[in-house]
């Protein structure tokens, strides 16, 4: 009993100390003279787009019901024209490209459309990534010298420089050689950053599997594919869930790096309001908020998967 | 010629530099049970891990049902789902429950499909006693209830030989008595049985012959009367004054 009041109260001093560390963020921006306009923020995620409607044909407004604007024209046809919020009235003259009126509808801002790009770039890099790690960590637990080598040698010039250096690389010098497009580049300068460490990790999965349920299987007939097929990478993989997860998640924060090579992810996108809007405080607090509630969610999947992988055991 | 399984000079070294067997010669007959005793080091374990090939012997050659298993052009696939084979740590498939362990290899390795598997499965299971743990995982068995499911496993590959590697050495000591049950119902069935075990009571009771090891050699061979009775070497004689 008194053990939970200790912890009521340690939680309580939490909250205090995270409302402190906010109000002394908010004193200091307000000592900077800086004018926040958060209430221009969410135009960036999602607007209300304003299309102006105007009159094909010439003639005389004959109706309008159910947001339909009805125009008879000189030679007595009826023309029907969708409008949401008309601005003529029954028995009006109109002519060609004169205003009958405008419809509204939601677009996603600049912010969401990067959002996606950033989606779009993690997803593709991630599926690449786990080929990528999924080969390589097994040729490099391989007995055969070549295949070893290689992937070690892979693994160390990955690890050993700097992502950014390698986004340029990739773009620049293997995008030129081939003729990549720029998404390609960066799509594939990731996948084979984030590949290097996945196989790293799938290798200590591998390796953390008792010997003896290789030789179990193979004493029973399996060969090499059905032995990591149905024994080991089932155990590895579990295993090396949480690890696996934690790179995803380095994955989509380090494909902000992309913007480097004009991609509009999420970062670029958070640049290019900025130049226009010269807002850079609730901008970027932004972005950082949405690429928090991607990995956020995606750690909370992690963690139902592994609940449920761990049901079997 | 009745032998099922031939060892010929057979030789191995291990890296560390251990010689673990040295010219070792064994015929094993069909239907016979052979026990393989010695203080451990001596060589027995893996003396019996050749016979599968799961240890690779440096010289000589094996020969298992007509099959030359130390050429390295053998398919040692076939010839290992031929083998059946029971390991001190059972060594149960964690992820998969007590059928899945059973069924997995006769579907994909002996490509039976999935209703014939689990009827052979289940049956097996009855056979040592288990049938109604057929749905669990094998983490939430005891040691002799793991080491039965391991059995029915090996046995479900319909096996010509059944290799027993300290098949009892991990279990607790009232566990013991449920595991070499089943072996001694095997062996009544005639089914060919190489057995590494400290278990001097089964051995006496059960084997048509015992093999004496020590440092990597074969010592002294005979039934288990003449072992146990007249043995000839001294060091055999040590050995078993040691373990009775």
């Amino acid at each position: 009993m008194n053990n939970k009041k200790k912890q009521i109260l340690w939680n309580i001093a939490y909250v205090l100390v995270v409302v402190g560390i906010g109000y002394f963020i908010y004193i200091s921006s307000s000592k900077v003279n800086y004018i926040w306009r958060w209430k221009n923020v969410p135009s960036f995620i999602v607007y209300k787009a304003h299309e102006d409607i105007e009159s094909p044909v010439k003639g005389i407004v004959e109706d309008y019901k159910n947001k339909t604007v009805y125009i008879k024209t000189l030679d007595g046809k009826i023309k029907t024209i969708k409008v949401e919020h008309p601005e003529v009235k029954k028995g009006d003259v109109v002519d060609t490209t004169d205003e009958i009126g405008y419809n509204e509808s939601y677009k996603s801002g600049p912010l969401l459309v990067g959002l996606y790009m950033t989606l779009k770039i993690s997803f593709l890099a991630i599926i690449a990534a786990i080929i990528i790690g999924l080969i390589t960590g097994l040729m490099r637990i391989s007995s055969n010298p070549l295949l070893k080598n290689l992937a070690i040698t892979y693994i160390e010039l990955i690890r050993g420089t700097p992502l950014l250096v390698q986004i340029f690389i990739f773009y620049f010098f293997i995008g030129t050689v081939f003729h990549l497009d720029r998404l390609v580049a960066g799509v594939g300068a990731l996948a084979v950053f984030e590949g290097a460490y996945i196989a790293e990790i799938i290798r200590a999965g591998i390796q953390s599997i008792d010997k003896g349920q290789r030789e179990a299987a193979i004493s029973l007939g399996m060969n090499y594919y059905q032995l990591m097929r149905y024994i080991i990478m089932p155990q590895a993989i579990k295993r090396t869930l949480p690890a696996t997860a934690g790179q995803f998640i380095s994955l989509i924060k380090d494909s902000s790096l992309v913007s480097v090579i004009s991609i509009t992810d999420l970062t670029k996108a958070g640049r290019e309001i900025i130049t226009s809007t010269f807002s850079p405080f609730e901008i970027w607090f932004t972005v950082a908020a949405m690429y928090l509630i991607l990995t956020y969610t995606l750690s909370l999947f992690t963690q139902y998967l592994e609940r449920r992988m761990a049901k079997g055991e | 010629m009745n032998s099922i399984i031939e060892i010929k000079n057979v030789y191995k070294t291990y890296p560390n530099g251990i010689e673990a067997l040295k010219d070792i010669n064994l015929e094993i007959d069909k239907g016979e049970v052979v026990v393989v005793i010695g203080a451990s080091g001596s060589g027995k374990s893996t003396l019996l891990r050749t016979i599968n090939q799961l240890e690779i012997v440096d010289k000589g050659q094996i020969i298992v049902d007509g099959v030359d298993v130390t050429n390295p052009k053998t398919k040692l696939t076939t010839i290992r789902s031929e083998i059946g084979m029971v390991f001190q740590h059972f060594n149960l498939f964690p992820h998969l429950t007590v059928l899945d362990n059973v069924t997995l290899a006769q579907i994909i390795v002996k490509k039976r499909n999935k209703k014939e598997a689990e009827d052979i499965a289940m049956s097996l299971l009855t056979k040592v006693g288990i049938a109604d743990k057929s749905d669990v995982y094998p983490t939430q068995l005891s040691g002799g209830q793991q080491q039965r499911v391991a059995i029915a496993r090996a046995l479900a590959m319909k096996p010509k030989i059944m290799l027993f590697d300290e098949a009892t050495s991990a279990l607790d000591p009232e566990m013991v008595g449920e595991v070499l049950d089943v072996m001694k119902s095997l062996a009544k069935e005639g089914m060919t049985m190489v057995v590494v075990t400290h278990e001097m009571g089964f051995a006496k009771e059960v084997s048509d012959r015992i093999v004496f090891m020590d440092y990597g050699k074969i010592v002294e061979t005979g039934t288990p009367d003449t072992i146990f009775t007249s043995a000839k070497s001294e060091r055999l004689r040590q050995f078993l004054s040691q373990i009775l």
